[in-house]
């Protein structure tokens, strides 16, 4: 199968100035290929969090240059990088961020509702579809304060899959779970990229979880030190 | 989709907070309801206020005013022209009071496009004799029909019938105010005295009531005829031709026209009456100006509702931003709900202005001086209610403005670390 790269950072630097400057992201370059499941780890403060951020678009201010899906994310307008969020990424965070006023199922149609490509009838069929990948449709009608953390972030993973993205993206989305729940939420990862072709870039503290994804990037003080292949990747190969 | 999308998001926000948009909206509610009502009132009022004079006063009115020539016959003369003319104690002309060619006058006036309706009038300052008291009064000679036509006559003849002094010769609706002062009663015989002495009996067939108990006091009419009689002129006779036009703004202009057509003095409403107008115009005002705090002070509740929903909603807003919502939908999402308690908050006001106008018109409001007036005015002017819903939708948006900036500004990345 031919890879494709989705993403791209090249050269990435990025300094706080407040109240002095502080570089915490020096010349960061990699690339993700699809299907690819990447881990980043790294000590506390070394930066993850920060890379994330401008991976994700969310974070404009740094230098060197953000490619994704092969086209430039500098000089984007922030109405055309919510856009790009919107279709082509997919984002898991450590605390799950569902919106109490919708109940499950609506809270992983949103993004594709804004997305407005589909009807809402076949969002919906989708939005299933999603839960059940994630085994948690029987919890479809109920709302988010009505469910265990980790069901809550398999919601919030449904939520990141609507829009069919380029990539997953997760800031330590287990850091949250008990060591159960974290392997339910790692095995659907694996499972995600090795059934579904799905690429991911996960951070994540758990050097267990780390080493059994396809590669795994370490950080340290905002520069990146190594890039390991991880088992899943050799166990890929057997 | 996209506002049948964030009408959805903002709707859920909405009801998650129910209990303060409530509150909100009634805010709205409040000051909407309170705004229609007293504008309603006090454009009854103004109305009630205005018609007792302009009710009763042309449009237009024809005279003569005994005046000095405006041209001296030094003037004239060619031997000092060009020279500048002292000339001391000047005299008014001797002159009628009455208007020359009349019949004439009222003949084009009555073909004229802009006119309604003519009325001429002789006013003739007479004395009442009561016994051996003489009061000073001022007889109206009139055209009943055009006078009950034009300036509703017969509303303010408080006994007795307008139909009468049309048809009992040498009759007279006296002024409430004098009858009372001579005791007498419809039926009774009266004498006047006219300037030049001449006496004159009267029978009573009316009581005529203003509002205004000066006018009461002094004044009476009779018909044009009667009037003609008792000071021994012609049917030409008349010292007033009253005009009501169609549109009461171009009289200052035609009046005007008037004055250099017809050779009389032409006095418009509006500068007759110009201090009506200031009173009407400022109350008007003060009404405007409680009824817009009100508003801001509403605004203010949106404001503060906003804004909290906002600093409770941060985390929504900053997954909403995450998962591809641009800060432009997330000001829509925050406006659409300042809006939304607004419109729901004006509308109930304009409902609730409605009813409680019609509350204040139906408690009863019985003056002596306002025969026509049984409960308090209203005005249910449609503009009230254009002005407050337009008022309504533009303090919700401007208290919503700011909050849904902050919104819309607010960093996903700020807020995620933060967690
Ligand atoms: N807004 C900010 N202003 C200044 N410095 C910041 C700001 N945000 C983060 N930093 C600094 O940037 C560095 C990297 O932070 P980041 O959150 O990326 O670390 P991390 O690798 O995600 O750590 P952790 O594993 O604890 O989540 C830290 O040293 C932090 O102090
Ligand atoms: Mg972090």
């Amino acid at each position: 199968m031919k890879k494709k790269t989705v993403i791209e950072a090249i050269n990435i630097c990025k300094s706080f100035h407040d109240p002095i400057t502080v570089k915490v992201l020096t010349n960061v370059s990699f690339s993700i290929n699809t299907g690819e499941f990447v881990s980043i780890v790294g000590k506390s403060g070394c930066g993850k969090s920060t890379l994330l951020y401008i991976l994700s678009t969310m974070d404009t201010s740094y230098e060197g240059d953000l490619l994704l899906d092969g086209t430039s994310m500098k000089n984007k307008r922030d109405a055309e990088l919510a856009k790009v969020r919107n279709e082509k990424i997919g984002f898991v965070f450590q605390f799950h961020y569902l919106l109490n006023e919708f109940n499950n199922l609506q809270n992983v149609m949103l993004p594709a509702l804004k997305f407005d490509k589909l009807s809402p009838e076949e969002i919906e069929h989708n939005a299933y579809e999603k839960l059940k990948i994630l085994g948690i449709e029987s919890e479809a009608l109920k709302y988010p304060n009505q469910l265990s953390g980790g069901q809550k972030q398999r919601v919030a993973i449904a939520r990141a899959l609507i829009n069919n993205p380029l990539i997953i993206m997760g800031d330590e989305p287990t850091g949250n779970l008990d060591k159960m729940s974290g392997d339910v939420v790692f095995n659907i990862f694996k499972e995600l990229a090795e059934e579904y072709n799905q690429s991911l870039l996960i951070v994540t503290h758990d050097l267990d979880f780390a080493a059994n994804t396809h590669r795994t990037i370490t950080m340290e003080d905002g520069k990146i030190i190594g890039s390991e292949i991880g088992t899943a990747t050799i166990e890929g190969k057997r | 989709m996209k506002i049948k999308l964030i009408a959805r998001i903002s709707l859920a926000l909405l009801k998650a907070r129910l209990k303060q948009t409530m509150v909100a909206a009634f805010g709205v509610t409040f000051s909407i309801t309170m705004f229609i009502a007293l504008l309603s009132f006090m454009g009854g009022l103004n109305d009630m206020l205005d018609s007792l004079i302009l009710n009763r006063t042309p449009h237009i009115k024809l005279y003569n005013e005994i005046l000095p020539s405006p041209i001296q016959p030094i003037a004239k003369s060619k031997a000092y022209n060009g020279a500048y003319h002292f000339v001391g104690h000047i005299k008014p002309k001797n002159e009628l009071l009455d208007i020359r060619n009349s019949e004439a006058i009222i003949e084009a006036l009555t073909h004229d496009s802009n006119v309604r309706g003519v009325a001429p009038k002789t006013t003739v300052p007479v004395f009442y004799n009561v016994g051996s008291i003489n009061l000073t009064g001022v007889v109206d000679g009139i055209d009943v029909d055009a006078e009950n036509r034009l300036f509703t006559f017969q509303d303010y003849v408080v006994e007795g019938n307008t139909i009468d002094l049309k048809n009992t010769p040498n009759s007279i609706i006296l002024g409430i105010g004098a009858a009372r002062k001579m005791l007498v009663q419809i039926g009774d015989k009266i004498q006047i005295t006219t300037s030049a002495g001449i006496r004159f009996p009267l029978k009573v067939v009316g009581f005529f009531q203003s509002g205004i108990d000066e006018v009461d006091k002094v004044q009476s009419y009779t018909t044009l005829s009667t009037t003609q009689k008792i000071l021994g002129k012609p049917n030409s006779y008349v010292t007033d031709i009253q005009i009501k036009l169609f549109d009461m703004t171009v009289a200052p202009s035609l009046a005007k026209r008037y004055h250099n057509l017809f050779e009389t003095e032409a006095i418009d409403i509006q500068t007759a009456n110009a201090q009506f107008e200031t009173g009407s115009s400022v109350r008007t005002l003060i009404s405007y100006a409680v009824g817009i705090t009100l508003l801001i002070v509403a605004g203010f509740g949106i404001y503060n509702i906003l804004n909290m929903m906002i600093y409770e909603k941060m985390d929504s807003i900053a997954i909403l931003k995450a998962t591809g919502f641009s800060g432009k939908d997330v000001n829509a999402i925050f406006l659409t709900i300042a809006l939304t308690i607004g419109c729901i908050g004006g509308a109930l006001g304009l409902i609730f202005g409605l009813g409680l106008s019609v509350l204040i018109g139906e408690i009863p409001f019985n003056t002596a001086s306002l025969p026509t007036v049984k409960t308090y005015p209203i005005n249910y002017d449609l503009k009230f209610y254009l002005i407050g819903a337009v008022f309504s939708v533009i303090t919700t948006y401007l208290a919503g403005y700011f909050p849904s900036k902050k919104a819309s500004r607010i960093d996903p990345v700020d807020i995620i670390r933060g967690k």
